[in-house]
């Protein structure tokens, strides 16, 4: 017998003796209508205005926050996020977002995932959760999951139409949408930070030391 | 790891005179336990998803197999290899043949409790595999040659001058002592071991059942990246941790983190299923979950098996009194606090950890806090029952047990034994009321004076009123 018989042979024995011998039928069904129904447990009120809600806790996760009405304004707003910190004013960004005027608002922003020395990262976002202020990254192949994770700042140009309540919700929105979940879904609220030491929060970690969230409508 | 609770008395008079330590440990107070408070409010109904989130765990456990069964169809329809490990033994060999198979000289790992329970690290070094932990405890851990004294906060036990003594050493930099600056330099000494490492390994706080997914909480990023980057992932988490659907697992994601350290969420929920497609730039070839048993499986069905509900959020130690005075490495082994307790006497064998169901003054703490409701002082008895049944206890303990229960099976001797009892504590008391040492009960007096009885007896008093 290998491992797999026999830790699942000792469970099906211990089993038997609580619930009795004949319940494998049963169970089977059971388990197989509870991933039919995939029932949501207790939900946090829904909030009354979605994109209120998700800034707040954006902001609170230390993310920070701008809004534009024209996905073409983008650059230029975060020319000048970067410019006012003395960042780098070059990166790569997700192909989807290659088409904005990078370069007019002075901007250098590469199509391709990111490498290591990469300091700028810009995506976009399947969506985003307003209970934690938290976005919903997917990998693919037009999506690299390191866009949002070696550069030390990220940016993440979201559709204020694609906020959500809960993370309930979210996991419908990809259900509707794709068949089933990507090699990775990343749920991302705020830049990375560690307490190991003396419990102290410190921003920047390994991943990115800052997160930009630019809302503008797709 | 080894397991050492033997030793727990000896290293309880030590830890308690460690000052540093005890400093340390008072910031767990002030900052996992205030901030959990903060933050429990923001759910509306904690109670009500804390009993969902007990029942969810209840569900997979009362149907292990089918659940098991399920994970392991969705995990391989999408790529992964699943494989399963009696033993700690058996992860650090399927770890190792894994390793070879596809050549790894390197491999970067974030925190992983159950790797911590295989002794994995020493396993790969003598294969030949070179792994650096990658989480900033484990890390600090790692080069300090320690093991963590927290499941959530491995490092709790050091103060942040012997973190920067350790890195001058180590990394031959020259001295930091701000705590941002000590952690910029640990990214940047272990960039190069993300982009360079063959393998990742990681645990999984969760295994989502419907998806096949392995479910990784981080906040620094480093799960991520050794999930990310090297071409091969292995990920080593126990068989209780399968959870049923996307939306049980988020439930139980709104108690995790708010329990663990007061956060609504921790920075990244990585869900991982499969490996990457031909087109993908990123994300590993190869994807191995292994599934550890190291006796779980024999605390189904009976009276323990509400201790597998465990989601590891250390909330019950943060605010055990126990634990807060001793800290983690006293337990002896990788599970510290009211949780370790119960399961290093479990899984290790009740003969090895003799003391620690008695390490524990049943105040009640941590089944209030324990997000799946978890009754551990409940099970802690059980422990402690079992001891007795075995006849583990020592003599002095069973003889003293038996003339209590012979004094109260006998009330008027009782009654006597009482009065006289209190009378003569009272008189040794003296003027400040307070006895120095009693005897028989060194234990207590050691450490903190016994205020000394007044006045009657319970008994006494009782007649007393109902005469009036
Ligand atoms: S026993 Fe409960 S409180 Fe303790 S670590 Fe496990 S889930 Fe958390």
């Amino acid at each position: 017998m290998n491992a797999r018989e026999k830790i699942l042979g000792r469970i099906r024995n211990a089993q038997a003796r609580t619930n009795g011998a004949a319940v494998t039928a049963t169970h089977t069904e059971a388990v197989a209508s509870h991933l039919a129904l995939h029932p949501r447990g207790p939900l946090p009120p829904h909030p009354d205005n979605l994109l209120a809600r998700f800034k707040e806790c954006a902001l609170k996760l230390s993310s920070d926050v701008l809004e534009t009405g024209d996905r073409k304004e983008v650059p230029t707003l975060l020319a000048r996020y970067l410019n006012e910190r003395n960042l780098p004013v070059s990166g790569v960004c997700w192909p989807s977002l290659a088409g904005l005027p990078w370069s007019t608002a002075g901007l250098d922003m590469q199509p391709r995932p990111a490498k290591n020395q990469d300091l700028v990262g810009v995506t976009g976002a399947f969506c985003a959760i307003a209970e934690t202020g938290t976005l919903m990254l997917l990998s693919g192949t037009e999506t690299p999951a390191t866009t949002s994770l070696l550069p030390e700042t990220h940016v993440a140009v979201l559709d204020p139409r694609r906020i959500v309540a809960a993370m309930e919700d979210a996991w419908d929105l990809l259900r509707r949408e794709y068949k089933q979940p990507p090699r990775a879904v990343n749920f991302i609220s705020g830049p990375s930070r560690t307490a190991d030491i003396e419990q102290t929060v410190t921003l920047g970690a390994h991943g990115p030391y800052r997160v930009l969230l630019i809302l503008a409508p797709a | 790891m080894q397991n050492t609770s033997v030793d727990f008395e000896r290293q309880v008079t030590i830890k308690l005179a460690d000052a540093k330590l005890q400093q340390a440990l008072s910031r767990l107070q002030s900052r996992f336990v205030e901030g959990r408070a903060a933050v429990i409010s923001e759910i509306s109904d904690f109670e009500e998803t804390r009993s969902a989130a007990a029942a969810i765990r209840d569900r997979v456990l009362n149907d292990l197999e089918h659940w098991l069964m399920h994970f392991e169809q969705q995990a391989t329809a999408r790529g992964a290899i699943v494989h399963w490990a009696e033993t700690a033994a058996d992860v650090n060999r399927i770890v190792t043949e894994i390793a070879a198979l596809h050549g790894v000289r390197t491999a970067a790992k974030s925190k992983s409790m159950v790797s911590e329970e295989c002794g994995l690290n020493d396993a790969l070094e003598l294969a030949g595999v070179t792994v650096m932990e990658t989480d900033l405890g484990e890390y600090i851990l790692q080069l300090a040659h320690e093991a963590p004294s927290h499941i959530v906060a491995p490092v709790v036990h050091k103060n942040k001058e012997e973190i920067s003594d350790l890195f001058a050493e180590k990394h031959q930099l020259p001295r930091k002592t701000g705590i941002a600056e000590l952690c910029r330099e640990a990214r940047e000494v272990l960039r190069p071991a993300f982009l360079n490492a063959d393998m990742g390994i990681s645990g999984a706080n969760f295994l989502v059942a419907e998806t096949g997914s392995a479910l990784i909480v981080t906040n620094e990023g480093n799960g991520r990246l050794v999930t990310t980057l090297p071409r091969v992932h292995v990920a080593i988490t126990g068989i209780e941790k399968v959870v049923p659907t996307l939306e049980d697992v988020t439930t139980l994601l709104r108690l995790l983190p708010r329990s663990a350290t007061g956060q609504s969420i921790t920075n990244y929920v990585s869900v991982l299923t499969g490996n990457k497609n031909k087109e993908d730039h990123d994300g590993p070839e190869h994807f191995h979950i292994i599934l550890l048993d190291n006796g779980r499986s024999s605390l189904i069905g009976g009276e323990m098996q509400e201790m597998l509900r465990c989601i590891r959020c250390g909330a019950c130690m943060n605010h055990c009194p126990v634990y807060q005075n001793i800290g983690g490495h006293a337990y002896g082994w990788v599970y510290p606090g009211p949780m370790g307790s119960i399961l290093t006497p479990l899984l290790g064998g009740l003969e090895k950890s003799p003391d620690l169901p008695n390490a524990s003054t049943l105040c009640g703490a941590c089944a209030v806090v324990c997000p799946v409701k978890i009754p551990l002082p409940d099970l802690l008895r059980k422990l402690r029952e079992k001891q007795m049944e075995r006849g583990m206890k020592s003599r002095r303990e069973t003889l003293s047990l038996k003339a209590w229960a012979w004094l109260a099976l006998h009330p008027p001797v009782y009654a006597l034994a009482t009065k006289f009892g209190v009378r003569m504590m009272s008189l040794l008391g003296g003027k400040n009321k307070l006895l120095h040492t009693l005897p028989g009960a060194s234990g207590w007096t050691d450490g903190r004076d016994f205020p000394a009885p007044e006045g009657l007896t319970f008994r006494e008093m009782y007649q007393r009123r109902n005469r009036q």
